[in-house]
């Protein structure tokens, strides 16, 4: 290879004019040099930072869509949003990372929950639903068959390739609400929002405790029975990281 | 002294005046002839019944989150499309009743059509042609092999909007609905919704009506929880 400048040669290797003498001299000491002052002047290599966990919690509705709305009054939107911030703060309090798809009553278009959720990259996403039909807590991950990870997969599709990680998260949640005495019911399902989503994703759907008469033994707004959910899904997710980075 | 076109116009108008009121008084008659010849035609033998046959049932219950198999016997009609509301009818119906294990407000009348077309591709399985006939061995019914079909249910809005608002629920709804067309009409291996004949993002605010379900999915979750 030679490096022309006006029709004269100022560089070929092995040349010997002037200036190719000088070129590779100088690359020559610089390629030398350069690892040798990096490791002088390098401070002490800090201990290896601790792996990146987050969880996205995920207030269902919000805003015009208001949800269920129960007998006593309530509405869907504002139960989640309430066990979301009840949530929120006994994940901070454990030292794990919690982004929130909503914090107040605002609108948020499904799409845009999966987009919050697939930005930050998280290691577990929860939707939190509430409803009257039923007993105890129902967790749903994607009806979605598995698939293998590609580059571009489909939006609508895109929980395909996590499926069976969500379903393993599935497992971890109801371990963790059957251990606080909650009875719990798995099942798969279509969520609109859950589906795009590129994380382990459980969508967990609160109803009021039933007794075996059938009778209600803890409402959707028993401040105690929130907080007992919210308790025994925090501890899930911490055994959670522990499976995900032992 | 009347203008001379004024008199001509009177005339045609007078006659006009005539004509149809002698029409009329003809369109009268025929109309009470036509009255009185259907009321010959009254109906002498009684109208045809369908033979009750047995249809199967995927019946949801939100005490334990399941699918479960009823057998009712019901007059169902020749005609697929007819047959497959009928059914369904009669699986809302059962949800309607006061003691439903999955109270849903609505009953039968909630089903305003079904279209059966062929199925698009969707996955593999659309792609496998299905035996029509579930009872015969694969030898026999290799002959009778049909192509796989896509329901298109169209609900009333009254039944969505009155539909419970839960995962459970709705979903229950949704894969009892899937698999009680494949049960009855086995070549229906994919179901989409329609809300009066629109689509619809949600049935209550959560089972996503956007998608096409594959019947296979409830039916292998028979008996089980979804």
């Amino acid at each position: 290879m030679k490096v022309w400048f006006k029709n004269r040669p100022i560089f070929a290797p092995g040349s010997r004019t002037l200036l190719g003498r000088r070129l590779v001299w100088a690359l020559t000491a610089f390629v030398v040099a350069s690892p040798l002052a990096a490791a002088q002047q390098a401070p002490p290599a800090p201990a290896a930072p601790l792996p990146r966990f987050v969880v996205v919690l995920d207030a269902a509705h919000g805003g015009d869509d208001t949800g269920g709305h129960f007998v006593d009054g309530q509405l869907e939107k504002a139960l989640t949003l309430a066990l979301s911030e009840r949530l929120r703060s006994l994940l901070g309090a454990r030292g794990i990372q919690v982004v929130t798809t909503r914090e107040s009553d605002a609108a948020i278009d499904p799409n845009e929950r999966a987009e919050i959720a697939n930005h930050v990259q998280a290691q577990a996403c929860i939707s939190l639903h509430a409803t009257e039909s039923g007993s105890g807590i129902h967790l749903y991950a994607s009806s979605l068959a598995p698939t293998q990870p590609t580059l571009f997969p489909a939006w609508k599709i895109a929980q395909a390739a996590w499926v069976t990680r969500s379903i393993a998260l599935e497992g971890t949640l109801n371990s963790a609400l059957l251990e606080a005495g909650m009875s719990v019911t798995l099942g798969r399902t279509s969520l609109p929002a859950m589906d795009s989503m590129t994380c382990p994703a459980v969508a967990v759907e609160i109803a009021p405790e039933l007794g075996p008469d059938k009778k209600v033994v803890s409402a959707l707004d028993d401040p105690a029975y929130q907080a007992r959910v919210a308790t025994a899904l925090a501890a899930a997710l911490v055994e959670w990281r522990t499976e995900a980075h032992p | 002294m009347i203008p001379r076109h004024q008199k001509l116009l009177f005339g045609i108008l007078l006659l006009a005046s005539l004509i149809m009121g002698v029409t009329l008084w003809r369109l009268r008659e025929r109309a009470h002839q036509r009255l009185i010849a259907g009321q010959d035609s009254a109906p002498t033998s009684a109208p045809e019944v369908a033979p009750a046959v047995e249809a199967t049932l995927l019946v949801a219950s939100d005490n334990d989150n399941s699918l479960l198999t009823q057998l009712r016997s019901l007059p169902l009609p020749a005609d697929p499309g007819a047959r497959a509301r009928v059914v369904l009818g009669k699986l809302l119906d059962l949800y309607a009743a006061p003691d439903a294990a999955h109270p849903v407000p609505g009953g039968g009348a909630s089903v305003l059509q079904v279209f059966l077309l062929p199925a698009p591709y969707f996955g593999s399985r659309s792609l496998t042609p299905v035996k029509s006939d579930p009872g015969k061995s694969d030898a026999e019914a290799a002959d009778t092999v049909a192509v796989p079909q896509l329901a298109v249910v169209n609900l009333t809005g009254s039944f969505a909007a009155n539909h419970p608002s839960g995962i459970e629920t709705e979903t229950l709804t949704v894969l009892s609905i899937c698999g009680t067309l494949h049960a009855n009409l086995p070549r229906v291996t994919q179901v989409r919704f329609l809300v009066d004949g629109k689509p619809r993002a949600t049935l209550a605010g959560h089972a996503d009506l956007t998608r096409t379900y594959l019947a296979a999915e409830a039916v292998s979750n028979e008996g089980t929880h979804p």
